[in-house]
């Protein structure tokens, strides 16, 4: 399958700036795309395009060459970066969890999700615990396209990579695809098997002779070579 | 050389619990923060580093008595050797203590935003210093909340944070919101106040700034601190360090082996006996359930029994 | 370790509120109560017994047609609140209707409720209630219908903002992505988060209600002279208070000042319960 952005424009009224301009982008089941770039390039606006939660001022979003249902189960699901907004605070995470249908046992023993937590409130829960929810109720047979914007950002390291764990096993067994929108270069080389950077959009330029691609940009594969021991490049990276 | 430095906030076996309803008119203490025990002296920047929704914040509310109606606090909190109390707070805080809180929410939405940043003790040229130090437009001092932007809000509340000479500053998620540049400017500005004397402490999830711009890390872990060490340690890697779990979180690092420890935190209600990261470590034993004190190890502080 | 404490404090806020708001019902529910059940012998006319002052046999006095004026507070304030209550019902359903429609249909019905919240809102309120209830003939229906009319403006604004913050929230929106249709959607996110701040709403509107129907009484423009009503019975007492019958007055005024703080007591309770910040205090 393939998920692709065409020439997608987006503004949230007639007179406000213009948040994305001309992007474009496409990827395919199994692989797993890292978008990054600094806050404020619109990063997270065009997971909520490629999502179906809103629709581009211009431009079109498709599956398989067919507009994203509006109704039903939407084959392309988003995880937030707050995962305790994404849940509703006044259920319980057992029933949050069914809320696209029943889960299957064993994903959620996968998942790390302990059965006393299903009778527990939201409030009950960390971050990373409810993280799980969150990706446990959307990975059901139906779901084709994942976008992950920023989903371990507020996490600390360890639950970030027991989650990134769990979401690359689903992106190798059911060759689910999978957009990573990060601004830690760091994540996205070990995660992704391709990177591209969304370009700042420059508010002085006029619209009409801004083209940008993010196809065009440049990708590369990931470094799996880091060993593990290596601690120095901790503190000179980028943050 | 640190040695000499005043200490400018001690915390000492803080303990926070919230009474909350089970069921019905039955009303139980819920324990989040457990005999923590910290300092910070002058001139330094301390982080502390924990997952968000773990209770970092709940330890700057209780430092500051900014805690709901229903929360109880236990232990000792001293600024420049003197007990911290309600009373005190009131007085130091926002002359010599600063406070940068997490949410723009803390903003009033019906002042003008030059007004709250000047308050009660600034004055006009230094506010509009501040704003040209942050990049705020100079007709932002004439707007009110609602018409910022989430990181120009963040930069006005940093701004407002640090127009007395504060001597400590508690900053709880300062940099979310803010891009990368005036993530590290913020960062810079809190290391340059250090150098000039003030102490920092940092509240952050972000292991990433804390490396960048602390002097000494805390690790936070299910409602305590269970290690304390010079950023110096971190970076050296896990040998370096004295923890389990700060070894863990060295190797669970993106950069480095992206390794994850199995398990969660568990949860305040359901806490183990004694150590509380003991479902999860490697070197439990029988001595483990018992009570684990902080101590002294090679320039840090642990709270392990087994470390070396 | 289980690190939960049970707490030996006997009195928690939580039982306090619930004792204090069972009184609180128990009062208003019995006024009312004994209000309507009562044989109205018992206010009837005794011109042997006129002007007495408050004593163990009347014990709030007479007036200057020697009724009880006990039984006569009690029947008054029991009919003032079957009239704030049923007005108080009436707008708030109007609120919560007109509040859904804005949230919900935005667009020009969003800014046709807007206008009319605004105008309603601003107009003086008992200018208006006395316009509404004059040109409908004034008596019971009048004035009914001017207090339903007139409160609904504030509750539907809180309607109207809780909508619009549980419509926006992350997770009705992943709701809809995951395949859940409008109607469960409204049913099982929307309606748990609108009704505590709707009931809470409308248990403060009925102070207001029962408020300006007595004051709207006590101007003439409201319930019939003959109807025991506090508003009736206060601008009687205006005529008399000047020769020192002081208990025509003040008794009266305390019972509806006691109706209106208890329904006040009420609604803050329920807010301190049910609003997460407090809840747990």
């Amino acid at each position: 399958m393939q998920l692709k952005a065409e020439h997608l424009d987006f503004r949230y009224g007639e007179k406000t700036p213009w948040i994305l301009k001309d992007v474009s982008l496409q990827t395919e089941s199994g692989e797993r795309v890292g978008i990054v770039g600094p806050s404020g390039y619109g990063k997270s606006t065009l997971s909520k395009l490629l999502a179906g939660y809103v629709r581009p001022s211009a431009g079109r979003v498709l599956l398989d060459g067919e507009p994203l249902p509006e109704k039903g189960y939407c084959p392309v699901q988003m995880i937030y970066q707050h995962p305790e907004l994404a849940v509703n605070p006044r259920w319980k995470l057992g029933k949050i969890v069914k809320e696209a249908g029943d889960p299957d046992p064993a994903l959620l023993e996968r998942m790390g999700i302990e059965p006393q937590w299903l009778s527990r409130w939201p409030s009950e829960l960390s971050g990373g615990e409810l993280q799980r929810f969150c990706i446990a109720r959307v990975l059901n047979p139906r779901i084709r396209f994942l976008i992950c914007d920023e989903i371990t950002t507020m996490l600390d390291v360890i639950t970030q990579a027991q989650i990134w764990e769990l979401l690359l096993e689903a992106s190798e067994k059911q060759k689910l695809g999978i957009v990573v929108i990060t601004h830690n270069m760091a994540l996205a080389e070990r995660v992704c098997t391709r990177i591209v950077e969304l370009p700042a959009i420059n508010h002085a330029e006029t619209k009409e002779n801004r083209q940008t691609d993010i196809t065009k940009s440049r990708s590369f594969i990931t470094k799996r070579n880091v060993s593990a021991t290596e601690g120095e490049g901790c503190a000179d990276r980028a943050v | 050389m640190k040695k000499k430095n005043e200490k400018i906030l001690e915390i000492e076996e803080l303990t926070v619990s919230f009474g909350m309803y089970r069921k019905g008119f039955q009303k139980s203490d819920l324990e989040v923060i457990h005999s923590l025990s910290l300092d910070v002296e002058e001139g330094e920047i301390l982080a502390v580093v924990g997952s968000s929704g773990s209770g970092k914040s709940i330890l700057a509310g209780a430092a500051l008595h900014l805690l709901p109606g229903n929360a109880r606090t236990g232990g000792q909190i001293r600024y420049r050797g003197k007990p911290l109390d309600d009373r005190a707070c009131k007085r130091c805080l926002g002359r010599e203590i600063a406070f940068i809180p997490q949410s723009v929410d803390y903003l009033d939405p019906l002042m003008r935003v030059g007004k709250q940043v000047s308050g009660v003790y600034g004055t006009k040229e230094r506010q509009r210093e501040l704003f040209r130090q942050y990049q705020l437009p100079e007709e932002t001092e004439r707007k009110y909340p609602f018409q910022l932007s989430g990181g120009m809000a963040r930069r006005v509340l940093i701004s407002g944070a640090v127009m007395g000479d504060p001597k400590l500053i508690i900053a709880d998620e300062p940099t979310p919101g803010l891009n990368v540049e005036m993530a590290m400017e913020t960062l810079n500005h809190f290391r340059k106040l250090a150098d000039g004397g003030a102490a920092v402490l940092l509240i952050t999830h972000d292991i990433d700034l804390a490396f960048h711009v602390a002097d000494r890390i805390a690790v936070f872990y299910a409602g305590t601190v269970v290690e304390t060490a010079p950023t110096e340690d971190f970076r050296k890697g896990r040998e370096a360090l004295r923890h389990p779990y700060s070894k863990a979180f060295i190797d669970a690092l993106p950069q480095n082996g992206f390794r994850p420890l199995p398990g969660t935190q568990p949860y305040a209600g359901e806490l183990p006996k004694g150590c509380l990261f003991a479902d999860r470590c490697a070197q439990r034993g029988q001595e483990c359930e018992g009570q684990i004190p902080m101590r002294e190890l090679r320039g840090g502080k642990v709270r392990c029994i087994h470390a070396t | 370790m289980h690190r939960l404490k049970r707490e030996h404090r006997h009195w928690n806020r939580r039982m306090l509120v619930t004792v204090v708001t069972a009184a609180a019902l128990l009062y208003l529910v019995g006024i009312f109560l004994w209000g309507t059940l009562m044989d109205p012998s018992y206010y009837a006319v005794h011109y042997e017994n006129k002007l007495l002052p408050p004593g163990l046999s009347h014990l709030f006095g007479t007036d200057f047609m020697g009724r009880d004026m006990f039984f006569r507070c009690v029947k008054g304030l029991s009919n003032s609140l079957v009239i704030g209550v049923l007005a108080a019902a009436f707008s708030s359903v109007l609120a919560l209707i007109l509040g859904i429609a804005s949230a919900v249909c935005g667009g020009w019905v969003d800014r046709a409720v807007n206008w009319c919240v605004d105008l309603c809102m601003g107009l003086p309120h008992l200018v208006l209630l006395i316009l509404i209830s004059f040109m409908l003939g004034k008596g019971t229906k009048g004035v009914t219908i001017a207090v339903a009319l007139t409160h609904w403006p504030s509750l539907t604004r809180v309607v109207r903002a809780e909508v619009l913050q549980v419509r926006s929230s992350q997770y009705v929106q992943a709701a809809y992505r995951m395949g859940r249709s409008r109607l469960q959607v409204a049913w099982t996110h929307m309606v748990p988060h609108v009704l505590p701040a709707y009931l809470i709403g409308l248990v403060l509107l009925f102070p207001h209600a029962i408020m300006h129907e007595a004051s709207i009484t006590f101007l003439g423009f409201g319930l019939p002279a003959e109807m025991p009503a506090i508003g009736v019975i206060l601008s009687e007492a205006m005529n008399h208070i000047a020769t020192g019958k002081w208990w025509l007055a003040l008794f009266p005024g305390l019972m509806l000042l006691a109706a209106v703080l208890l329904f006040d007591a009420i609604g803050d309770n329920l807010k301190k319960l049910w609003n997460p910040g407090s809840g747990n205090e």
